[in-house]
């Protein structure tokens, strides 16, 4: 699905990143750990496509294609989405009007997914504008589920979000994932950031990684890197040299 | 033109769908009432519904001899060359609406003043909404394509009695070569309201207005909202000017402008002269391609307990929205023509559906000609 070779990404003239590789096949679902400012938002930017973000080196192959220097909406033409952690606000873009466009008009498929989240009352409100943490995504979620891409990126889908939510967009989350379809058949693709681990419980995430000053420090299951982290925090992590 | 025009049915094709671009309708199905004029002559004057006149000037002048009581009484005749320009004439033209004590019209009323010919089109307009009614009035001001340089100045007062409501949507079209003076004033009584929503999406030489509201009745209501996009050679000097003169009284002037090469001066005045007054100002533009947007937002205070504020913020779409849309799948055309339109989107609180509808068409006109 997703092949990372090589990359290093500048922003001004700054590296960030540093030798970025990472395989991510059909059906899998990765997990990227490491503390604030490592670098981990700025992969997920640079694979969607997003300016300010100039790559010095490498290439990013998804599907097959070669896409390190494809425009933003063709990813997403070919399969690719992105849940935001802090999306933009839009004043005056209606929830709802931005949902008809990528629906297609499909006005019965959005009208059963913000039913789904709880979203049915924000159609008409601007994008973000005034949306609470759990709110914000939600509406992210809903965006994706009316995009439903093949590859789909997730920067701390639960950061913000209270008790009640988590279970909602955990549950539609692996929908996104096809948590329900057998492993074997399973098509879409995930890679999630996460600090707390929350979503690993809908998850059934297959791969974790950790990302510490822009680069790759171990590379192992996702459930056991967790584990050390939140016992030993990510000190002792960095310091075992797994990778 | 063809001189034989009696009807907004009779202008040439093109010349109507101007027309119905500011929103007014040639077969009158949602419309309560019609005020047609072109240049200095009034061609159709008409109301459907009960409870409410609309009359020519000189036919309201010559049926009530209170009505002179109302005439400069809210815009004073020597405020500038423009009124008294319109003071001077012998023979004004220009409509009256009377919507008598707890009348309430069901459909707006269309007011169409159409310049064609003439190098300067003058009126005097007059609308009174006694205590307790409703009135919605749709003024769609519009040149024939043909139309070479002219001027065009407008004079309307509106008075809201108690307990009275006015909505006030106009909508302009006019040419390249036209230059445009409306001068208009309100008094607002006692929990009076007064909606005046002002759109304007296509060239126009120069136009000038800044409508003052003078809230002079308890708990009295102004509201001005102005959606407007300045073309290349384009200049929108545009203001709004609200008086909190009672307790109570509240003003709110927003602004939505873009500039595709054009300049806009967005000008707004709230005067807290009483206490328990409030009155905010917001102005939004966006600069598509260099022109100027020159926000002047002024808010005074004179007492205790007057609450004032105004925003303003000029500037171009932000990156991170359209990169955000664009990651939904749409390409940057589509995220950019996205974005402005939601800009434009101002939902305007108690405005009946059809005046709203025909905010949004003008909107769509102006999107699908790329702005």
């Amino acid at each position: 699905m997703l092949d990372i070779e090589d990359l290093h990404v500048k922003i001004g003239d700054r590296e960030v990143l540093h030798d970025i590789n990472l395989h991510i096949g059909e059906g899998e679902s990765h997990v990227l750990m490491g503390p604030n400012g490592s670098g981990k938002t700025t992969l997920l930017r640079t694979i969607m496509g997003f300016s300010g973000l100039n790559i010095t080196e490498g290439r990013i192959f998804f599907k097959g294609e070669d896409i390190t220097r494809t425009p933003i909406h063709k990813r997403a033409e070919l399969g690719m989405g992105m849940l935001f952690q802090r999306p933009p606000t839009i004043a005056g873009l209606k929830l709802g009007k931005l949902l008809a466009v990528t629906s297609g008009d499909d006005a019965k498929k959005v009208e059963e997914y913000s039913r789904y989240l709880n979203m049915d009352s924000f159609l008409e409100r601007s994008i973000n504008l005034g949306f609470s943490g759990g709110e914000i995504k939600r509406s992210e979620v809903l965006q994706l589920m009316i995009q439903s891409p093949d590859f789909v990126m997730l920067d701390e889908p639960e950061s913000g979000v209270d008790l009640e939510n988590i279970t909602l967009i955990g549950s539609a989350i692996a929908k996104l994932l096809e948590k329900d379809v057998h492993i074997v058949n399973r098509k879409k693709s995930g890679l999630v950031i996460t600090h707390t681990g929350y979503i690993l419980d809908y998850l059934d995430a297959d791969f974790g990684h950790v990302m510490c000053d822009g680069v790759f420090r171990c590379h192992g299951n996702p459930r056991e890197i967790l584990k050390v982290i939140k016992t030993s925090g990510y000190k002792e992590c960095l310091a075992c040299q797994k990778i | 033109m063809p001189e034989n025009i009696e009807k907004m049915e009779d202008l040439s094709k093109t010349d109507q769908e101007r027309l119905a671009q500011t929103g007014l309708e040639v077969e009158m199905k949602n419309r309560s009432g019609t005020f047609f004029q072109i240049d200095q002559e009034i061609k159709h004057v008409a109301s459907t519904e009960k409870g409410i006149e609309v009359l020519t000037l000189s036919d309201a002048l010559s049926k009530y001899d209170w009505l002179s009581g109302y005439m400069w009484k809210a815009v004073p005749h020597d405020k500038d060359k423009y009124t008294r320009y319109v003071h001077e004439q012998k023979d004004p033209k220009g409509f009256v609406i009377i919507a008598r004590k707890g009348s309430k019209t069901l459909y707006p009323l269309q007011a169409c003043l159409f310049l064609a010919n003439s190098q300067v089109q003058h009126v005097h307009n007059i609308i009174i909404a006694e205590e307790g009614a409703e009135l919605h009035i749709i003024s769609g001001c519009a040149s024939a394509t043909h139309a070479r340089v002219g001027t065009h100045i407008g004079v309307t007062e509106f008075y809201i009695a108690k307990n009275a409501r006015i909505t006030s949507t106009m909508i302009h079209n006019w040419g390249e070569k036209i230059s445009v003076f409306p001068r208009s004033a309100s008094i607002i009584e006692e929990n009076g309201v007064f909606l005046s929503n002002y759109v304007c999406m296509q060239p126009v030489r120069k136009i000038q207005m800044s409508p003052v509201a003078h809230l002079k009745g308890e708990n009295s209501v102004a509201r001005f909202n102005s959606i407007v996009v300045s073309t290349p050679g384009s200049l929108l000097d545009l203001g709004s000017v609200a008086n909190l003169t009672a307790h109570g009284a509240s003003a709110e002037l927003l602004t939505r402008a873009i500039t595709t090469g054009g300049t806009i001066v967005s000008r707004g005045f709230i005067h807290g002269e009483t206490r328990e007054t409030k009155g905010h100002i917001e102005c939004k533009g966006l600069i598509l391609k260099d022109g100027i947007i020159h926000a002047i937002p002024e808010i005074r205070g004179d007492v205790v307990d007057t609450e004032l504020s105004h925003e303003a913020a000029v500037g171009k779409i932000a990156r991170d929205e359209i990169e955000y849309l664009m990651s939904r799948g749409l390409d940057e055309d589509v995220a950019t023509a996205t974005i402005i339109r939601g800009f434009l989107d101002v939902k305007i609180a108690g405005l009946p559906e059809v005046l709203q509808n025909q905010i949004d068409a003008a909107i769509d006109a102006a999107e699908k000609s790329g702005f």
